[in-house]
């Protein structure tokens, strides 16, 4: 091998290990050291370091047990430079014990879970554990993260070092919540998940796709808790929902322009990842274990399947939904539901009580817009669709809802010509 | 860890003395007392008499001035304080929630300030 491929190979396998177990490294370090600032910083380090070592020696038999071993062979070095007490040498003893083990990666504890959950505690801000997660499970950079919310890199590094900082100093546990609490932490874990894939599919589709796919870093995390904790209804039908919801990302644009569900090309539609999503769901129905995220999977289900759309009953899983999650937004899909199932009218009078609450919500605006102009009152639905049309958040929406603008307006002008 | 449980709450919001209510909520906050005590987790405790008797000072260029009324005039007032000693901030969530003053007004948990970080 020649040094030019030699130092080709090594920084590809570095990169390698660094994406797929950045998460796993980290949480192994954390689970040691009880700090999640120095422990992202040796990782750091020892990745640096690996650089040259590996160009130099060759790469190691497993990578992720050297960078182990050399991140925490940093720890030790900048816990011995500060100061000494009985708290830090106890500390030392512990870590000496880690660093003589020459672990292979599958030896390598998995504490990622515990990790999650402290990355998404309540006592973090929910934007908070969105970021953190991505930037410790999934090893996104700050510059990335901070793109895919269209923040300040610098107020996303900030927000990042006040959360580390708050974990350590508040006590927040990096643990399993206890038996009784499980139930509500996991459904806060797989909230941010969700919010993870929300923010990547509502993401601008422009010319230069984000390196990082927020919607497929949803799907790895979900698979992840699925495989960490196995048989939980709720994460099956998380990573059910994900997965029905991203069979369909090659129809949803076209030409810049978004194409709503009942137009979109079911060729382009992605059937295995569609098979598997109603599996999974299949698999979590069974445990007879409802959560809100199996009946959102299970409206997802209704919306893939073949032939007519059984409206009916996607109102009727509405309802369910509701006595779960009673928001406003879930009142409006669950009127868009009965519209579509025929009940117009009903559906536009549920509307007129949730204006006030979601009158920065361009779906809020959109979905009346197109009802009001079903239901011939095309003036009404003109205002309503400048409102959404203001309030969209990407071109391609605009485009979109401009074009059912110009055709409730031609409706009109028509309307007009007929005496 | 030492975290002090700082309860908040507005009088107007809080049941009134000599009602059922009343009693319920004083026999919570006994319950959650035994709790923490036989838990082993209490450091302290206590109840503050009304914002009506409170009084503020503060000293400005040497001269102390001392005012009337709590430090800042808000609906929700500290009324009382815990001091638990546990292994970390879910614990303490745990017996916060204990307090029946959660219902009707705000808990704030706050880690204490460690002095002696070799904890010895």
């Amino acid at each position: 091998m020649t040094a030019a491929s030699q130092a080709i190979a090594v920084t590809r396998t570095l990169e390698a290990v660094m994406r797929n177990d950045r998460g796993r490294l980290t949480a192994a370090l954390i689970a040691r050291l009880r700090d999640f600032q120095l422990a992202e910083e040796v990782l750091q380090e020892a990745a640096v370091s690996a650089l040259t070592h590996w160009g130099r020696s060759g790469l190691p038999s497993s990578p992720q047990g050297w960078l182990l071993r050399v991140a925490l062979r940093r720890a030790i070095d900048r816990l011995r430079s500060g100061q000494r007490d009985a708290r830090r040498a106890a500390d030392l003893a512990v870590l000496a014990a880690d660093e003589a083990d020459d672990t292979e990666p599958h030896m390598i504890a998995d504490d990622r879970l515990r990790l999650i959950f402290t990355c998404c505690h309540p006592a973090l801000e929910p934007k908070t554990r969105v970021a953190l997660t991505l930037r410790t499970l999934g090893g996104l950079t700050t510059v990335e993260i901070a793109g895919a919310f269209l923040d300040d890199p610098t107020a996303m590094g900030q927000r990042l070092s006040r959360a580390k900082a708050k974990i350590a100093a508040a006590g927040i546990p990096f643990a399993i919540p206890a038996p009784e609490d499980w139930a509500e932490r996991l459904q806060s874990v797989l909230v941010v998940v969700y919010l993870i894939f929300n923010q990547g599919y509502s993401a601008n589709p422009g010319p230069q796709p984000l390196r990082r796919d927020l919607c497929e870093e949803a799907i790895f995390l979900a698979r992840m808790l699925d495989a960490l904790r196995p048989g939980e209804a709720e994460t099956e039908g998380l990573l059910a929902l994900l997965l029905l919801t991203h069979s369909r990302h090659a129809a949803r644009h076209m030409a810049g322009v978004s194409v709503p569900l009942a137009q979109q090309d079911r060729a382009l539609w992605d059937a295995p990842m569609i098979a598997e999503g109603l599996a999974l769901l299949d698999r979590a129905m069974e445990r007879r274990a409802p959560g809100p995220f199996q009946i959102k999977a299970a409206i997802g289900a209704l919306h893939a399947a073949p032939g007519v759309t059984d409206w009916p009953q996607i109102a009727l899983l509405y309802d369910s939904l509701l006595r779960m999650e009673p928001t406003p937004v879930i009142r409006l899909h669950r009127a868009v539901a009965l519209a579509e199932a025929g009940a117009l009218e009903p559906a536009l009078l549920l509307l007129e009580p949730l204006a006030r609450e979601l009158d920065d919500y361009q779906p809020f605006h959109a979905a009346r817009a197109d009802l009001l102009a079903r239901a011939g009152r095309i003036a009404a639905a003109l205002t309503a669709y400048d409102q959404a049309i203001a309030l969209a958040g990407s071109a391609a929406d605009a485009s979109f809802l401009g074009i059912r603008r110009d055709a409730a307006a031609t409706l009109r002008a028509n309307d007009k010509t007929t005496p | 860890m030492k975290y002090m449980i700082l309860i908040y709450n507005d009088p107007a919001l809080e049941p009134a003395y000599g009602t059922p209510a009343f009693d319920a909520m004083m026999a919570g906050f006994f319950a959650a007392n035994q709790t923490m005590a036989a838990d082993g987790v209490l450091v302290s405790g206590e109840g503050l008499q009304g914002v009506e008797t409170a009084t503020s000072l503060r000293i400005r260029g040497g001269k102390a001035e001392t005012m009337d009324g709590p430090f800042a005039t808000t609906k929700e007032h500290l009324g009382g304080y815990y001091v638990v000693d546990v292994a970390d901030l879910d614990a303490a969530l745990k017996y916060a929630a204990l307090l029946p003053a959660a219902e009707f007004g705000t808990i704030e948990v706050r880690p204490l300030m460690n002095y002696n970080p070799a904890g010895n």
